[in-house]
């Protein structure tokens, strides 16, 4: 690694941490129960939007009417979405005619962007006319991600709240999140997009000539539209010119802003990030980064300021990066090294002055190396799942960082919201655990820890692992399953288990070789994004409904401190340990195997 | 429930109408006024016509160019309106082979180069588009446009200059050359 790329890695960790606490502490004003001086400004929109839709936003909400709220928001957010996509065809802002989207295809995007999951089985560019963009895709990268803060503020209320039977209000925490911190982050964010290049228009697709004109080999037809065969029963072809590009435009910067702050990750083109217009310069690329890792890292410093101790949210802060730096540090020296088996042909990996080198296979010459490891940490430490480099063309080890990432539960900053309430889940079995070791009943910020806490964490600890694992050796059994597999050998393997990984901890980033548009991968990994994700959801707020009616216990010196160096240690190897012992296995199968085969000697 | 269910269509119509409608417009309203040019595609266009954007790369096998990184996409490489990597594994045995064809076709096109080829230059990039090559990948080139097209080197590097780009903010990034812009130099136009 160069001393620039220490210098990138470093500016973005120090930019990240620097906004941390303004952010953080703005949402902690914004889910306040009090009125203050932040909800006072929007108080006028937000009551008539309440009105209009008939909601009482002082009903304070018992865990399960919270939950229920939730789902049917969810759901029928879903059908919206499924909906708008098979109707395109006959809808407007669809300059390019695009026709409705297959049945299976349009439930597996309608789960993905309802979950926050964002896996993307379709071409954007070549599928989605501008309006099921906008209204569909877009308008879930918004809600799925205040869904996700509302559920954590909830959780959060339940460890605060003594014999409380609410944890809040579902539309309120829900309409906050959309108003008050997505919204605005995303416009600004949008227009310094624009400013780099990303489009943003209705215009249709812009034509522009080739500087040197091509050719593509298209079947000669007969009249009845049946492709020709020759004597030997091969398709008849002919060269046909090619003068002319065609610029795909339209509404995009809107919509990469929110995919990256809402930790959705849906590219508005098929190559998401790694597209020219989608990330057009090394500062949007910096700034797509940030807000990658952005809400989630805040959401921290707000989780300490509505518990009334900081210290709180510092300390899982601190646990994330503890994990997440070295693993983006793996990735890069893996990337940086290059691939062995180019290096005979006579090419120079090497960096220098004038070429980045290493693995360039799948990457882009403006972000290079550094760039590319970075965003493929930060997108799959978050459950975001964009990318800006193929991750199929990794080298085995630095492919490896981001399946294990996800594989580790998306709890490692995680999903905006559910990436915190994940960790939270793991922290009330880490006290669990550090309270068997000295026999006292484990006590988490003031709440005993009892059985019915732990079920519902175990839950939701243990729901993504077996999604992961079981959906794996289904996919390798079935002829269906196997028939996706683009790269031959172990690491076709790799592309099934990354695939899983992704769908089962709402990711959506892909070893994107695997053919995954078929009827058996939609459906699959649709019941797999749709299980990791409300399942979890309501383990939570069930959690937090159980949470929020105990009385608060007084610390004591047989009290676990859980905002010291020692604690955010048990955490990160809870989190850890857990992460491996599931997946060491399948990741032997797979990466490991891969880089003793060919990279090891 | 049923309370429930008619508050879950409310809402969401509204919030559709707000974050679908109303933010999309006004971002494509600003965006418009105040960055026309980035808004509409970056078009690189002389008297009013468009000669292809500076975003969006374009291939070339002629050697009187500068060629572009190779481009996965289908049916024909730099296919604007299907962007795509390749997704070749590492150890795939397809991607070995694609680059000695590419490392085979630079030499052919440039026979007395024996210099190791910028890896760059013989991968194929993430989107399929990409409008850059490394200033490697430029010098590595620059003989055989210099010996095909007659004119002096420094002409060239002085071309290659114009189309460059160092690290943004003098940090961010890696230093570029658009391929694009260099070559219509090239034919002055």
């Amino acid at each position: 690694m160069t001393t620039n790329d220490y210098l990138q890695l470093g500016l973005y960790l120090v930019v990240l941490v620097l906004l941390v606490k303004p952010l953080g502490a703005y949402m902690a004003l914004v889910f306040a129960d009090a009125p203050n001086r932040v909800t006072r400004i929007g108080g006028p929109a937000e009551r008539t939007l309440y009105r209009v839709a008939g909601i009482n936003p002082e009903e304070d909400m018992s865990w399960k009417r919270y939950a229920l709220a939730m789902l049917a928001f969810n759901i029928a957010g879903l059908l919206l979405v499924y909906l708008l996509q098979r109707v395109q065809q006959w809808l407007p802002l669809n300059p390019q005619g695009f026709g409705a989207v297959s049945a299976d295809s349009a439930m597996n995007t309608a789960i993905s962007f309802a979950t926050n999951t964002n896996w993307q089985g379709y071409g954007g560019e070549s599928t989605m006319s501008y309006l099921t963009q906008m209204l569909g895709l877009g308008v879930q990268n918004f809600l799925s991600a205040a869904t996700g803060i509302a559920v954590l503020i909830a959780l959060i209320r339940g460890f605060v709240r003594r014999n409380a039977r609410g944890v809040g209000n579902f539309w309120v925490d829900m309409t906050r999140s959309t108003l008050y911190v997505l919204l605005p982050l995303a416009l600004i964010l949008a227009l310094v997009l624009v400013s780099q290049g990303v489009p943003q228009n209705f215009k249709p697709y812009e034509n522009v000539p080739l500087l040197q004109p091509t050719t593509q080999t298209e079947t000669v037809k007969d009249a009845t539209g049946n492709a020709m065969k020759d004597a030997a029963g091969k398709d008849v072809t002919k060269e046909m010119p090619v003068i002319e590009q065609s610029l795909p435009l339209g509404p995009a910067a809107s919509q990469i802003a929110i995919k990256q702050l809402g930790t959705n990750g849906g590219g508005y083109y098929n190559a998401n990030s790694a597209h020219p217009f989608e990330n057009p310069t090394p500062l949007s690329d910096f700034l797509e980064m940030l807000a990658l890792l952005l809400i989630p890292a805040a959401l921290c410093y707000t989780f300490g300021r509505m518990v009334g101790d900081r210290r709180q949210g510092w300390a899982l802060l601190a646990t994330m990066l503890v994990i997440f730096v070295p693993l983006l540090l793996v990735c890069t020296a893996a990337e940086q090294a290059g691939n062995p088996a180019l290096t005979h042909l006579g090419v120079d990996q090497l960096a220098s002055t004038v070429q980045a080198g290493g693995n360039m296979e799948g990457k882009e010459v403006r972000f290079g190396i550094v760039n590319s490891t970075l965003w493929a940490t930060a997108t799959t430490a978050v459950s975001n799942g964009s990318v800006n480099a193929m991750h199929d063309s990794f080298t085995p080890l630095g492919g490896m960082v981001p399946m294990w990432l996800m594989q580790l539960g998306e709890v490692i900053f995680g999903g905006v919201g559910s990436g915190l309430y994940g960790l939270l889940a793991f922290a009330v079995v880490a006290v669990f655990i550090a309270g068997l070791m000295v026999g006292r009943t484990p006590e988490y910020l003031g709440k005993k820890i009892e059985a019915y806490e732990m079920k519902m964490a175990s839950l939701g600890v243990l729901i993504p692992c077996a999604l992961v694992v079981v959906g794996t050796a289904i996919a390798v059994m079935a002829p269906a399953g196997l028939a996706g597999i683009a790269n031959p050998g172990i690491h076709g393997f790799s592309e099934v288990l990354y695939a899983l990984s992704s769908a089962s901890n709402n990711n959506g980033s892909a070893f994107a070789g695997l053919s995954a548009n078929t009827p058996f991968y939609n459906t699959l990994l649709g019941i797999c994004m749709f299980l990791a994700r409300f399942p979890l959801a309501i383990g939570m707020l069930a959690m937090a409904g159980s949470l929020a009616a105990k009385k608060h216990v007084p610390l004591s010196a047989g009290t676990l401190p859980t905002h010291t160096p020692l604690f955010i240690a048990l955490l990160a190897i809870t989190v850890i340990v857990i992460g491996a012992l599931t997946f060491l296995p399948a990741l032997a199968l797979g990466p490991i195997a891969e880089h003793l085969t060919t990279f090891g000697h | 429930m049923a309370k429930l269910l008619r508050q879950s269509v409310a809402i969401l119509v509204l919030l559709t109408a707000l974050t679908g409608v109303v933010y999309p417009l006004l971002v494509t309203g600003i965006a418009q006024v105040v960055f026309p040019r980035a808004a509409n595609g970056s078009l690189i266009e002389r008297h009013g016509k468009p000669l292809g954007s500076e975003l969006i790369g374009q291939a070339f096998t002629d050697p009187k160019y500068f060629w572009s990184r190779p481009s996965a996409t289908s049916p024909f490489p730099d296919n604007s309106t299907s962007s795509s990597g390749s997704n070749l594994g590492p150890t795939n045995s397809a991607l070995t082979d694609a680059v000695k064809q590419r490392i085979e076709a630079l030499r052919a096109a440039d026979p007395g180069n024996t210099e190791p080829v910028p890896v760059d230059l013989i991968t194929a990039s993430g989107s399929g588009l990409d409008p850059h090559i490394s200033p490697a990948a430029a010098i590595y080139q620059m003989a055989r446009v210099v010996r095909v097209r007659g004119i002096s080197p420094e002409q060239v590097k002085a071309m290659i200059a114009q189309a460059s780009a160092g690290r943004q903010l003098g940090l961010l990034g890696e230093p570029r050359v658009n391929v694009l812009q260099l070559n219509l130099l090239l034919d002055g136009r």
